[in-house]
């Protein structure tokens, strides 16, 4: 049995257990010390099964500092095309020289998201959208925490009866009550700074209980 | 790496010196090795002496103030584009301010190492730098020196900005100009100047200032009859015009104006009339630099045409409160002044934005200010509470009319927030369209309040029936009135249900009269002073006045005097509510003030003694209006 499981390992490729590999690392609850990689995907359409991600955004935040030059930004070659996505999103099929597979993608992702708890706005559709990319390519699932900016900034609103809180908080929303600007808005790396501004904000509007840890945060969103 | 951020970057650097000399290309590789900071307020971005970090920091959004010294006095404070803590990277010696943030703010750290080369390629860079360093002469608060380096060694004192040290200020002057030619009439001059809302109209040939036309040669040359409206500028113009180059001071400035008796002075490029007009220096911007004066501030309001300036006001305004608390001017003259103030900064900000609208209101309208602000109460800035009604529409219109009111809305909300009122965390705001409807909407939700009044009825009239109109038709606002004390009137139980909300508030004291302290949370051990000694007290002054059917008196101070009025027998209770009432009042705005915050929570231990039997003595009024309260209510234990 445990030879059966070890073949399995074997199969899959360096930078998957690499990224595995990360994961052996002690976990730290000290806020100021987590790493987080705030991502964003700008995706051919909202079916986890037909549709492909055109462009992964995403940007590494530690103790609150985001550092530009350590941030991530791919384009993804498609074979299938819908017209009416790449309008929203800008990105022309195999539009420019930086296009990369979806192997050569997820083998860049992983090696840059290694063991980092993932923040982004309605987390389960990037998170989605990105297993089923490792499935295509028989790869298993992620392993990292994820953190919702949309569940988290629930969190922050007052609990009323006089004040009706709504279902589902949009990105624009957030920017509009934050006061971020909404430049590159439905752009991957875009929409993954103003979400990680958003989270910064966010945040610090939720340490009311003593000192914020992250296993706090991982039970609010 | 290039990517979508560092082009966001770079451009908001372009627009501030000195990278605004810097290339695109050269801005985009700096701002590819920047990083992005969050702090949130109060935290600590270095300390004085500490070691230089390897970057310099760049003001993206907030505010971050320089501290220098034990006493921890506030050196500068450092706006959108300004950048600070580079001179002590340049000279290699420990930072000589502590950097903190005053407000939430994020920063671009800009690696000393990417820069420098840029500093040395390029002149302009250097000489920004250089310029920056020599100057030390400096206005905290003045726009002269924005986006200059501020880390700088200082030789003199600390300065507030009302000290005499400005005089060595150069001064802040006018630079649209407003001119005409020496053909111009007189009655197209009257007409600009109106227009444009200024003093004065500089006659120019060829750029070079001829002549000078103020209101007062207007009225007297022309509104006398000594010439027909149709003369030319040339012939009522007062000339040669007293000029003078940029760098003059304001002591030099009022210097001049006095010797020549004269409201307006010509700023040119050399300083004499030979030279290209730039600018036009009044009395006005004169007293403007010398500080605060309500009337001028009050002016400066209504001449803003923008939001930005409407905020840079409202620092001033902040300073004047803390002068007058200062100097123990009456609080009841001080909420005066700065509801005042605080007043006109909302009616400009809904005059912009209706002028930002695409058409005019279809229909009448009245914006509200509730709460604290609908009081009158209102020292520090808080969050926003407000709404906005509109006249009834047919049906039809209904949905098209109360867009228009929701897009204008939003446009207020944001300017509000723009100049330091956070968005209400409830929501209760005009852009919510629950609090922005037409008369009959409104009338309708105020009747369920009043017929249903449950704990949430009674929460929302509470907030809803302070209200103020701030900006409007003001019909409309007594039509409301006038529906609260009718159906008041029709359901006494309204007034149970009031009262006994207004009962529930905590215990200021304990069992053995000491103060009560929140247990946990993040204002653990302070004494929250609005929800235990404030709000009983407004909340008791509410519905003691609704029940009198008084309207137009807001504030807690005064209504609590009307009352003393209207009952004569309960005079000395009421007046003392009505001291105990400015009392806290001026209590929080201090402890506000001190923290830079809304004052809310006060850590007792940090107060003095005197402070603290101040506070309780306002205590045992607490009680006793409360008592009344209960009494004539006839509210029972059952329902508190």
């Amino acid at each position: 049995m445990i030879d059966f499981f070890k073949k399995e390992v074997n199969e899959y490729p360096d930078f998957w257990l690499e990224y595995e590999n990360s994961f052996n690392e002690k976990p730290t609850d000290d806020l100021s010390l987590v790493r987080f990689v705030v991502l964003d995907t700008e995706t051919t359409g909202f079916d986890y099964l037909n549709d492909r991600i055109l462009c992964i955004g995403a940007l590494s935040l530690v103790d609150r500092n985001i550092a530009i030059n350590n941030s991530l930004e791919l384009f993804l070659k498609q074979e299938h095309y819908n017209a009416d996505t790449a309008k929203i999103h800008g990105i022309l099929k195999n539009g420019g020289a930086s296009c990369i597979s979806e192997i050569e993608a997820l083998e860049k992702f992983l090696g840059y998201l290694k063991n980092a708890v993932i923040v982004a706005h309605h987390a389960i559709f990037d998170v989605t959208m990105i297993n089923r990319a490792l499935e295509r390519n028989g790869l298993p699932k992620l392993r990292n925490k994820v953190l919702d900016t949309s569940h988290l900034y629930k969190k922050t609103l007052l609990t009323s009866n006089v004040f009706k809180k709504k279902e589902h908080y949009s990105l624009d929303e957030l920017a509009e009550k934050f006061d971020i600007s909404k430049k590159d808005r439905h752009t991957a790396m875009g929409d993954a700074f103003i979400t990680a501004i958003a989270f910064l904000k966010i945040k610090s509007r939720l340490k009311s209980k003593g000192q914020l840890r992250l296993k706090d945060l991982l039970k609010m969103g | 790496m290039k990517n979508t951020i560092s082009h966001r970057v770079a451009d908001f650097l372009k627009n501030f010196p000195p990278f605004n000399v810097l290339d695109q290309k050269d801005l985009e590789t700096l701002s590819e090795e920047i990083t992005i900071i969050y702090k949130e307020k109060d935290n600590i971005i270095f300390l004085e002496n500490d070691e230089p970090h390897p970057y310099f920091y760049v003001v993206n959004k907030g505010a971050v103030a320089l501290k220098k010294g034990t006493d921890k006095s506030i050196m500068d404070m450092c706006d959108e584009g300004d950048i600070f803590g580079l001179r002590p990277l340049m000279a290699h010696e420990n930072y000589k301010m502590t950097a903190k943030a005053h407000e939430e703010s994020i920063l671009y750290a800009i690696p000393i190492n990417i820069f420098k080369p840029y500093a040395q390629k390029n002149t302009a860079v250097g000489n920004f730098l250089i310029e920056s360093f020599a100057s030390n002469t400096r206005n905290p608060y003045s726009k002269s020196h924005r986006g200059k380096l501020y880390d700088e060694v200082l030789e003199i004192n600390p300065i507030a900005p009302n000290t005499q040290v400005l005089d060595l200020q150069s001064v802040q002057y006018s630079k649209k100009l407003v001119t005409c030619s020496a053909t111009t009439s007189a009655k197209t001059i009257a007409k600009i100047m109106t227009e444009k809302n200024v003093g004065a109209m500089l006659v120019v040939k060829d750029k070079l200032p001829i002549g000078i036309i103020t209101d007062k040669d207007l009225r007297n040359n022309i509104v006398t009859g000594k010439y027909p409206i149709t003369t030319k500028a040339s012939a009522i113009m007062v000339s040669p015009v007293i000029t003078y180059n940029k760098n003059l001071t304001i002591t030099q400035a009022q210097m001049a104006m006095m010797k020549s008796n004269i409201s307006h002075l010509c700023i040119t490029k050399d300083g004499t009339p030979n030279s290209k007009a730039i600018g036009i220096l009044s009395k006005h911007d004169v007293m403007v630099a010398l500080g605060n004066n309500p009337a001028v501030l009050i002016k400066a309001i209504k001449r803003s045409k923008k939001i930005k300036s409407i905020k840079q006001i409202r620092k001033s305004i902040t300073h004047l409160l803390q002068d007058y608390l200062d100097q123990n001017i009456p609080i009841k003259l001080t909420t005066k002044i700065i509801s005042e103030l605080n007043d006109a900064c909302v009616k400009q900000i809904i005059k912009i934005s209706l002028e930002e609208m695409p058409s005019k209101p279809p229909v009448k309208f009245a914006w509200l200010a509730l709460g604290s602000q609908g009081r009158s109460e209102q020292l520090l800035q808080t969050d926003q509470d407000n709404a906005l009604v509109f006249e009834n529409v047919p049906e039809d219109k209904l949905i098209k009319t109360t867009g228009y009111f929701l897009e204008l809305t939003k446009l207020i909300n944001k300017g509000l927030f723009d100049i330091g009122y956070d968005y209400c965390p409830a929501e209760m705001m005009a852009s919510n369209p629950d609090w922005c409807l037409s008369l009959d909407e409104w009338k309708k939700t105020i009747s369920h309040w009043i017929i249903n009044p449950g704990t949430d009825e009674v929460l929302l009239s509470s907030i809803f029936f302070d209200y103020n109109i701030a900006y409007g038709d003001v019909n409309l606002v007594n039509e409301l009135s006038e529906h609260i004390f009718e159906t008041t009137k029709k359901y006494p139980i309204f007034y149970l249900h009031l009262a006994s909300g207004a009962l529930q508030n905590p215990s200021p004291t304990g069992f053995f009269r000491q103060l009560l302290v929140e247990e946990d949370g993040e204002h653990k051990d302070s004494f929250d002073v609005k929800r235990r000694a404030l709000m009983p007290l407004t909340d008791a002054a509410r519905v003691l006045i609704l029940s009198h059917s008084v309207k137009s008196i807001n504030s807690t101070a005064e209504r609590f005097e009307k009352l003393a009025e209207l009952e004569p027998n309960n005079e000395e209770i009421f007046m003392a509510c009505s001291y105990a009432t400015r009392a806290l009042l001026k209590f929080r705005t201090k402890q506000g003030l001190l923290h830079n915050d809304s004052g809310r929570y006060i850590a007792i231990d940090k107060l003095t003694k005197e402070e603290k039997i101040k506070l309780k003595r306002t205590f045992k009024t607490i009680k006793e209006i409360q008592e009344l309260v209960s009494i004539r209510f006839k509210v029972s234990n059952l329902l508190r």
